[in-house]
């Protein structure tokens, strides 16, 4: 069972009082992009084996939305972090990279 | 006026640990920026109390406030005073973004008092109930549905659900009290 800490209020939230929302930090493509950028906002998304980085929302908690950093294989929950920002913090990412020096990173 | 009545009418139910409606009570949904000096002063203003930090829940003479989300606060106070109490906030927090909505007849208030309280509520929330304190709202779902709740002392949950859902959490409730059923870790 996956527990994750909510950065919003506090509490180590278990998974089935958690939704999980898809991949973190997608960025939006709307009118004007090409074809090929919305086909890809809209419907391409990473699958990794590995280190993901994700969205949930607290939904059965304090309702807000964090970001989380996580392994998809070993369940390994690298840290959760705020939903206000385009990327996950450095020293989070850097604790990743020692921990798996074979990791692409964060891209 | 109408004649208020609450979802459950004070329905009582006896197992190892007493599960009962609590009736008529004030409820009013207050959401703006918690760290706003004016929110602090209005709530200090109407429940005597001070704004609660992250995740805590205080009462005081006026009523109990309790911290539901960054943004968010339930306060609890007489259920005939609950009008006066949003007209009296949303006077105070004219000039800021926030809101105060009587919610009372939305929602439903539950005590669950025993020996084993802890054990009741730990059988239907994915909480660890046994870490709480009196002085701690937890927000969680209670079975299948949301809830919130609180220990007003070692023996005695509060819990709050919305009043749609009100007689399925007294049936969870009374059913994780049935006599016979105590696990006894907690
Ligand atoms: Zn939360």
């Amino acid at each position: 069972m996956l527990t994750l800490h909510c950065p919003n209020c506090g509490v180590m939230a278990d998974e089935t009082e958690l939704h999980a929302e898809g991949e973190a930090h997608i960025k939006r493509f709307g009118p004007g992009s090409s074809d090929e950028e919305f086909e890809n906002y809209l419907f391409e998304r990473k699958n990794p084996k590995g280190v993901h980085f994700e969205r949930w929302r607290h939904v059965a908690g304090c309702g807000k939305y964090f970001h989380a950093a996580r392994n998809t294989m070993t369940l390994e929950v690298y840290g959760t972090y705020s939903a206000q920002t385009l990327a996950p913090p450095k020293t989070l990412v850097n604790a990743i990279k020692k921990k798996h020096p074979e990791w692409e990173g964060w891209a | 006026m109408s004649n208020a009545v609450s979802a459950l009418d004070g329905a009582t139910y006896q197992g190892f640990c007493k599960v009962q409606e609590m009736g008529l009570v004030g409820m009013i949904t207050l959401r703006g920026d918690l760290g706003a000096a004016a929110m602090a002063k209005a709530v200090k203003a109407v429940t005597g109390v001070a704004m609660p930090g992250q995740g805590a829940v205080t009462t005081g003479k006026g009523g109990t406030v309790a911290w539901m989300s960054p943004d968010e606060l339930l306060v609890m106070v007489d259920h005939a005073g609950a009008d006066a109490a949003v007209a009296k906030l949303s006077k105070a927090l004219a000039k800021e973004h926030a809101l105060a909505v009587n919610v009372s007849d939305a929602r439903a208030v539950f005590h669950v008092t025993g020996q084993a309280a802890r054990e009741v509520m730990a059988k239907l929330s994915p909480a660890d109930v046994s870490a709480l304190a009196p002085g701690i709202m937890r927000r969680t779902r209670l079975a299948q549905v949301a809830g919130a709740f609180h220990m007003l002392d070692e023996g005695t949950f509060e819990v709050v659900c919305f009043r749609s859902v009100a007689g399925y959490v007294f049936d969870v409730l009374a059913n994780a009290a049935k006599p016979g059923s105590e696990v006894g870790v907690l």
